[in-house]
């Protein structure tokens, strides 16, 4: 654990975020009284667990892209899909409170006169079969994709076409009304979580503590993947895949391993993501979403993992408040985003303050590593 | 346009022909006049001297006198009147110059009666008056009306039409009802014969007719046996015209498929670059469509809406040649050989340019209308007709890939673009100037993508989104036909776009779509390298 923290000052300043989140936010929501200006309202709660849902997803998305070079334009797939399992066992809460208080059936499957429970419904009453499924869904399908995809060494650009075009199908689909998921409105109107009002403010400070706690795990995981022999394995592979095959691994077994990883991780955010906004539907398949995710670790700086946690607050954060105050400058903003971190920071928010530091004095490449394509270091170290 | 010239030519027709206007409606009001009679014969030898006399106002008489609207006035000049059934009594106007003559009461007219014998002669007369209408149109409709009437009586007339018809479609419309009426007729061997020619046809009263034959057990047997034929023949002639009608619907998608990725298929295929920006590019070229032909609607009115798309389609491959040059120059070339890169900064572009377009024209849907040249459809065979948009587009399609194909081949510039692509370093020894080139390809891409916009214009609606549907589309078809490969391109959008017609009524249209999306993704999970894949050094750049 120790030797997992040495020369990672980003990840100290990230779990030292979310442990004091943790405490002060359900502190200041619960126990801070209406009226006192410290006090948190539950939107604000819940705006900040969204947040931290979009962070982990971002992580997910930097594990492959910022390690293993793989960039991935449908991750929003394996969130949705994580969010929909979990949607699925919410609305199997609902019960008979329904509004047309069927004892089994979902409200739309009601209305679409459908007699019984689709098969691929069942056991979504059941809290464990829905985490189950939240991690086996989109595992299962980064797996078949990634194992298909990598094993005829597609990569680059078309993985990323390919991505976008699974993603793309995804939501045609699921726009359908046969195909048992809510069509266009989705899954929404829940109830309760695990028996308890999901409206309730102490549901919802759980439910914060709980996205803290899990993007404070997945940092950790993939700082753990990232440091072992398969994560080194894996970024050759980024820097260098013929290379790494030569010497005779199996480069695709790699990429695979991480895909799925990233595929569970994804899943997971998306499961937490929807209780708290109450809501799944097809759009979260757009291909719009997917990439706009890539901006979030573009921005916050790939192949650090806290920096992707960082862009997707900071975006997130930013379209917040330009949507609400100013809805046309907000695609305006976001293109040139997109524009301005390609062209003027390649390695993101915390590449910038890395060149800060290091022209105080401290080396640009630590522990023998740096971020970055192999010839932007050669010509660091050459001091171009 | 040309309506009004039509119009225009009427009118002085009508004047020419009635310069003594006073004379002919006197004329027409005497015959009129003279329907004050018992005689059902009488009656029925002054209507056709009505429906003979081609005054404008015959086929309304004749009309009014078969639904029983004709009156006479019972007293005074006992004028000959259209009356209108109100409370307590009539509103009435006189027939024979349509002038208002106020109200009467129950008892002040009385109705010219008709018998069936009558109204048969009459629906013959009118049948006839309508099928000497200048409309070809409403000549069809004619001949249908009667076959739909069931009048044998009316035959006759239609044979007799059918020799001086010049217009196909109505001497088609004319065969059918006369077949529909032979098939009813006295004798076997007419039956027989209508039933050979009959099976030539897809008019469904033909069909109907023939399988109230082929079930009626009084006929004799061999008619019967001849109509059950017959009645197969049609069935595999219709399902013969729609495999066609399938194909030509897949190939015409194709064709829109392969415009909107044409473009893709040079600045992802030749140069390598991910544009992301190249739905909006698109979307550029369908707007331009709409600001040329708002224009041009404006200051010439018709003949501009006839013209405009040929002023749009060289102003939208500008707009759009001209942004994507500006992509080029000021984005793209500081990636070059960073594609995941380039598709971040090009998908900002294109987030840029919606929400530009959004801001200037409004997020609605704007209405880019069709000349009329351009709508309407080609009969091609009973029951086969093609649109003329799809025709025009899928046309337009094949010019603009000639186009293309003959620049990349046949000029200094397209020998430049494919000397950068192959070697850039041997290129700039040779003294091509690559930064050019790049940025003209790149804005050769970009101006096909504006093209793909004017015929996108014609066929969906303009609005910021118009890009967003055809970005995945038109990577997937430039990835299955190979990159760098035009030909490939051409024949993954067309196989694409006719697999999906095919696919459309099997499963419906977004399931086709989705199982064409997951087969390419598989497809290239197979061969990477597209259908047609680069081979030697290139390749492996």
């Amino acid at each position: 654990m120790r030797r997992l923290f040495e020369s990672d000052p980003g990840g100290k300043v990230l779990l030292a975020v979310l442990a004091a989140l943790t405490v002060l936010v359900p502190l200041a929501n619960l126990a801070v009284p209406d009226d006192s200006p410290l006090h948190l309202s539950t939107y604000a709660v819940t705006l900040i667990g969204k947040y931290l849902c979009f962070a982990m997803l971002a992580m997910a998305l930097d594990l492959i892209w910022g390690y293993c070079g793989i960039l991935s334009l449908g991750h929003g797939a394996f969130f949705a899909l994580g969010g929909y399992a979990m949607g699925m066992y919410l609305m199997r809460q609902i019960g008979d409170r329904g509004v047309y208080g069927h004892p089994e059936l979902p409200d739309f499957m009601v209305f679409l006169n459908w007699q019984e429970l689709p098969w691929y419904w069942l056991g979504f009453d059941q809290f464990w079969f829905a985490m189950l499924m939240v991690m086996a869904v989109p595992g299962l399908l980064a797996f078949v994709f990634g194992w298909l995809a990598f094993r005829s060494r597609v990569s680059g650009v078309y993985l990323s076409i390919m991505t976008q075009a699974l993603t793309y199908a995804l939501m045609l689909a699921f726009f359908r009304n046969e195909m048992g998921f809510g069509g266009n409105n989705g899954l929404t109107d829940f109830k309760d979580i695990l028996g308890m009002n999901l409206q309730s403010d102490g549901v919802r400070a759980g439910l914060f503590v709980a996205s803290a706690a899990a993007l404070a795990g997945t940092y950790l995981l993939c700082r753990f993947i990232v440091g072992s022999k398969l994560g080194r394995v894996a970024t050759a592979v980024r820097d260098s895949q013929d290379r790494v095959r030569f010497i005779g691994y199996r480069v695709e077994r790699f990429q695979v391993w991480m895909f799925v990883v990233s595929a569970v991780l994804a899943g997971i955010a998306g499961a937490l993501y929807v209780p708290q906004v109450g809501i799944i539907n097809p759009s979260e398949f757009h291909p719009l979403s997917s990439i706009e995710l890539v901006v979030w670790v573009a921005l916050g700086g790939r192949g650090t993992l806290y920096g992707a946690a960082l862009g997707a607050v900071v975006v997130n954060y930013a379209k917040t408040v330009l949507t609400g105050a100013m809805p046309e400058v907000w695609l305006f903003a976001l293109g040139a985003l997109f524009v301005a971190v390609t062209l003027a920071l390649p390695a993101g928010l915390v590449g910038l303050v890395k060149r800060f530091a290091s022209t105080r004095g401290e080396s640009g490449i630590r522990d023998g590593r740096l971020q970055g394509s192999p010839l932007r270091v050669a010509r660091r170290l050459l001091g171009k | 346009m040309a309506g009004n010239i039509a119009r225009l030519l009427l009118l002085t027709v009508s004047a020419l022909t009635f310069v003594p206007v006073d004379a002919a409606d006197d004329e027409f009001a005497e015959s009129l006049a003279a329907l004050n009679t018992r005689s059902f014969d009488d009656k029925a030898a002054v209507a056709e001297a009505i429906a003979a006399s081609a005054h404008p106002r015959s086929m309304l008489v004749l009309e009014a006198l078969l639904e029983g609207d004709l009156y006479r006035e019972r007293r005074g000049e006992e004028r000959i009147v259209l009356a209108e059934a109100i409370d307590g009594g009539y509103r009435v106007s006189e027939a024979a110059t349509g002038e208002a003559l106020g109200e009467t009461g129950r008892r002040g007219v009385r109705k010219i009666t008709v018998n069936n014998q009558l109204r048969r002669h009459l629906r013959g007369l009118i049948a006839g008056m309508r099928l000497d209408d200048p409309d070809p149109v409403e000549r069809v409709a004619a001949a249908e009306a009667i076959a739909e009437a069931d009048d044998a009586s009316l035959g006759e007339l239609l044979r007799a039409h059918r020799g001086v018809e010049q217009d196909a479609s109505v001497v088609a419309a004319i065969d059918a009802a006369l077949v529909v009426f032979d098939l009813d007729a006295e004798s076997a061997e007419t039956r027989l014969a209508a039933i050979g020619a009959a099976s030539e046809m897809l008019d469904p009263r033909v069909r109907r007719k023939l399988t109230a034959l082929a079930e009626n057990k009084s006929e004799p047997a061999d008619i019967r046996s001849a109509a059950t034929n017959a009645l197969t023949d049609i069935e595999q002639r219709a399902a013969r015209f729609e495999t066609i009608e399938t194909i030509f619907f897949g190939i015409s998608l194709g064709s829109i498929l392969v415009l909107a990725a044409i473009g893709l298929s040079i600045t992802f295929g030749v140069m390598g670059v991910i544009n992301m920006a190249h739905g909006e590019l698109i979307m550029l070229g369908a707007y331009t469509t709409y600001v040329v032909q708002t224009a041009m609607v404006a200051l010439w009115g018709d003949m501009g809406l006839e013209t405009s798309l040929f002023v749009a389609i060289p102003a939208a491959f500008l707009v759009a040649g001209l942004v994507g040059v500006a992509i080029e120059r000021g984005v793209i070339r500081y990636l070059y050989g960073r594609p995941l890169e380039t598709l971040l900064a090009t998908f900002g572009v294109s987030l840029i340019l919606q929400q530009a377009v959004r801001s200037i024209f409004s997020p609605l849907n704007r209405a880019v209308a069709t000349p009329d040249w351009m709508s309407g459809s080609w009969q091609v065979a009973q029951g086969l007709s093609i649109t003329y948009n799809r025709l025009y587009t899928l046309i337009f399609a094949g010019l603009v890939f000639a186009a293309l194909l003959a620049v990349l081949t046949r000029t200094r510039l397209g020998l430049e673009v494919r000397a950068t692509m192959q070697n850039r370093p041997m290129a700039q020894a040779m003294g091509i100037r690559t930064a050019r080139v790049d940025a003209l390809t790149f804005g050769l891409g970009a101006g096909i993508a504006g093209v793909a916009g004017v015929a996108l214009s014609q066929l969906t609606n303009v609005g910021p989104n118009l890009g967003q549907g055809y970005i995945v589309d038109s990577f997937m078809v430039v990835v299955f036909g190979g990159v760098g490969n035009l030909w490939g391109t051409l024949v993954a959008g067309l196989s694409l776009g006719v697999a999906n017609k095919f696919l459309e009524p099997v499963t419906g249209a977004v399931v086709a779509k989705i199982v064409v999306l997951v087969f390419i993704i598989l497809f290239i999970q197979k061969r990477p390298k597209g259908l047609f894949p680069q081979r030697g050094r290139a390749a492996e750049a």
